[in-house]
């Protein structure tokens, strides 16, 4: 079960060795599990991929997911088959900050393409792709519930909104200064409502 | 200035705390109800009350609740649907963010008549910091004692949980969530049977929009009948709407059923008009899966009769000339909108969004959205108009959950009252700027 391949990620054991969450994690991801019945602990998936993204390097690799699946004891492929639906987990390594345009209607209503287009012309990469450092990639998303607050972008756990490029320009300056990887589980999010 | 009983407190500083949320009455319900009420007289009451669920179907919260299977030894569960991700729709997020006790205490309430020791609230993913606010909240009621064991010395205990998703539109329908919740991939189940029966982990389930479970707070506290005087008709009480668009001043607003489409658009207490002077041209009045109104249409009905904010009201004319309330999630455009590209925007999103389970659904979205690319890309020609339509009435009633509808609906009611639009694309006598299509969407990281 362990060496196999998912999607076109190869399995590498001596990584999936050193997959352990942290402490810290782990007590996070034993909370979750306690919010459900005993024998239906598989429910705490998803919440508990979020927490191995953020643990993980920001992705959820083939020895994460098989991680993960060891400890809420299902197979590695109940894992896998959840973490390929959902939008929100990362099946390749991304920049350490992934900012998520919204390109939806009251979005689009509102100049989200010129956003896109900006940021791409300033971080010279296209939807898709991640700079060179390492530092952003760049994806769009369908609407994020900030329809009121148009044009936005969301980079973990934090909304960016009523956007200009000024405010985009801030934004990248911080994100560059401070240099960490982004989650949506941080504590630290801002948002702008 | 109308009635508020959701968010009439929004503007109070620190109201997403206990202390100032009770200090405002909050909690009020759960003393009534657990204290001189049997579970069966609050469903009496949210069923005198006229409660429709605020998520989008419009179905009467009372039944629902009546529906709910008891069978002996059997655990029950209240879920709650805060996996807000209907295009337009931003009103859950501001009730949870501002006054997330709000919820809470509607879900200790509806739990009561239900008999559910146990509950959740299920949050779309990228909502995450919203989560954190409802989390911190919870543990603010559970310190307090409104959770847990023997809640205000009853014999009612009750657990709340939060759990976040993943990011899927289609995890907004009822059993898609549930199936969610269990931590397996959100595909719709197929009804019968209906949650009521078997729902979470196969035990009989309510599941209620954030907004229907805040609204039993008043129906409660004020008496179903006196919740029901407000209103028109069948659509009774208060409702947030989500405003977004071309307007002065989007936001979320609580309106009494029954007032003005025209009131809300332009009135200064709600929208106050249209944006840079400009003049209105098409709203979407429920959320993106709702038929898409020429501005005549959305302010008075066929009949000439003034269009109100009401379910009733706004379906008037079934899809031929009339819409739904839906979600709430009021979107308006104005003269300079290219109706061709919005609905590109929506299609775009419900091929992103199908869950692939259904064939009409899976294949349509994608056909629907590549042929509004051609008028896009400035290729499509007359018969695309007619081929769009023909694809879009085939969608509908065919699939398992009502996404496949929701998917042809937009695409229905643009041709059918903006026809000339594609025709002017189709015949090049109109550019679509055409900027940035081509390269969104490709990725799927």
């Amino acid at each position: 079960m362990s060496s196999q391949v998912h999607g076109a990620q190869k399995f590498d054991k001596a990584k999936r060795a050193e997959t352990v969450f942290s402490e810290e994690a782990m007590k996070t991801v034993q909370t979750i599990i306690s919010h459900y019945p005993p024998e239906k602990i598989k429910s705490a998936l998803l919440p508990v991929l979020h927490v191995a993204q953020a643990e993980f390097g920001g992705w959820l690799s083939p020895e994460t997911m098989d991680y993960v699946a060891s400890v809420l004891k299902i197979r590695p492929v109940e894992v896998f088959e959840v973490a390929s639906f959902y939008t929100m987990y990362n099946l390749k390594p991304m920049g350490k900050c992934v900012l998520e345009v919204c390109q939806t209607s009251s979005c689009w209503l509102n100049g989200a393409e010129d956003i896109v287009k900006y940021i791409e012309k300033k971080l010279n990469i296209k939807v898709g792709e991640t700079t060179k450092d390492g530092m952003f990639s760049l994806k769009v998303a369908e609407c994020l519930g900030s329809c009121g607050t148009a044009p936005m972008l969301q980079c973990g756990a934090s909304y960016h909104e009523n956007l200009t490029y000024e405010k985009v320009d801030t934004l990248l300056e911080n994100y560059r200064a401070e240099g960490k990887l982004k989650s949506y589980t941080d504590l630290d999010y801002k948002n702008t409502l | 200035m109308g009635r508020k009983l959701l968010i009439h407190n929004d503007h109070v500083p620190n109201i997403h705390t206990l202390e100032v949320y009770r200090a405002h009455g909050g909690y009020a319900s759960v003393e009534k109800a657990l204290k001189t009420m049997q579970p069966d007289q609050v469903t009496d009451e949210v069923k005198k009350s006229g409660l429709r669920g605020r998520g989008g179907a419009g179905f009467p919260t009372g039944m629902k609740w009546s529906f709910l299977a008891k069978p002996e030894g059997v655990p029950r569960y209240l879920v709650c649907n805060a996996d807000e991700s209907e295009p337009g729709t931003f009103k859950d997020r501001y009730l949870m963010e501002k006054i997330p006790h709000a919820l809470i205490e509607g879900m200790i309430t509806s739990s009561f008549a239900l008999g559910a020791k146990t509950s959740y609230i299920y949050i779309r993913g990228e909502y995450f910091y919203v989560a954190r606010i409802v989390e911190a909240a919870i543990a603010e009621a559970y310190a307090a004692g409104w959770l847990g064991k023997n809640i205000l010395g009853t014999d009612f205990s009750h657990d709340c949980y939060v759990q976040v998703g993943g990011g899927a539109y289609i995890c907004g329908e009822e059993t898609a969530l549930l199936e969610s919740l269990e931590g397996k991939r959100g595909n719709p189940r197929i009804k019968p049977p209906f949650p009521a029966v078997a729902g979470l982990w196969g035990c009989p389930t309510v599941v209620n929009n954030v907004e229907t479970i805040a609204a039993v707070v008043p129906i409660v506290n004020m008496g179903g009948e006196e919740y029901a005087k407000i209103g028109v008709g069948k659509s009774t009480g208060t409702k947030l709407i989500s405003a977004s668009g071309h307007i002065n001043k989007p936001g979320v607003y609580e309106i009494e059923l029954g007032i003005t489409v025209e009131d809300f658009i332009y009135s200064d207490e709600y929208c106050g008009g249209i944006r840079n002077g400009k003049k209105l041209k098409a709203v979407v009045a429920g959320g993106s899966s709702v038929p898409i109104l020429p501005t005549e249409l959305i302010l008075k009905t066929a009949k000439g009769e003034p269009r109100l904010m009401t379910y009733e009201s706004l379906s008037d004319g079934g899809f031929s000339t009339g819409t739904m309330l839906g979600s709430g999630g009021f979107i308006a455009m104005d003269e300079d909108t290219s109706i061709v590209k919005n609905l590109f925007t929506f299609s775009r999103f419900y091929h992103h969004e199908s869950c692939g389970q259904c064939s009409p659904c899976r294949e349509g979205t994608g056909w629907m959205e590549k042929i509004l690319k051609k008028f896009l890309d400035g290729t499509a020609n007359e018969s695309d108009v007619d081929l769009l339509w023909d694809i879009q009435s085939k969608i509908e009633g065919k699939t398992i959950c009502p996404l496949g509808e929701a998917a042809a609906w937009p695409v229905a009611a643009a041709i059918r009252h903006f026809k000339h639009e594609f025709i002017e694309i189709a015949q090049k006598k109109k550019f679509v700027d055409i900027s940035h299509y081509d390269r969104l969407n490709k990725i799927r990281a």
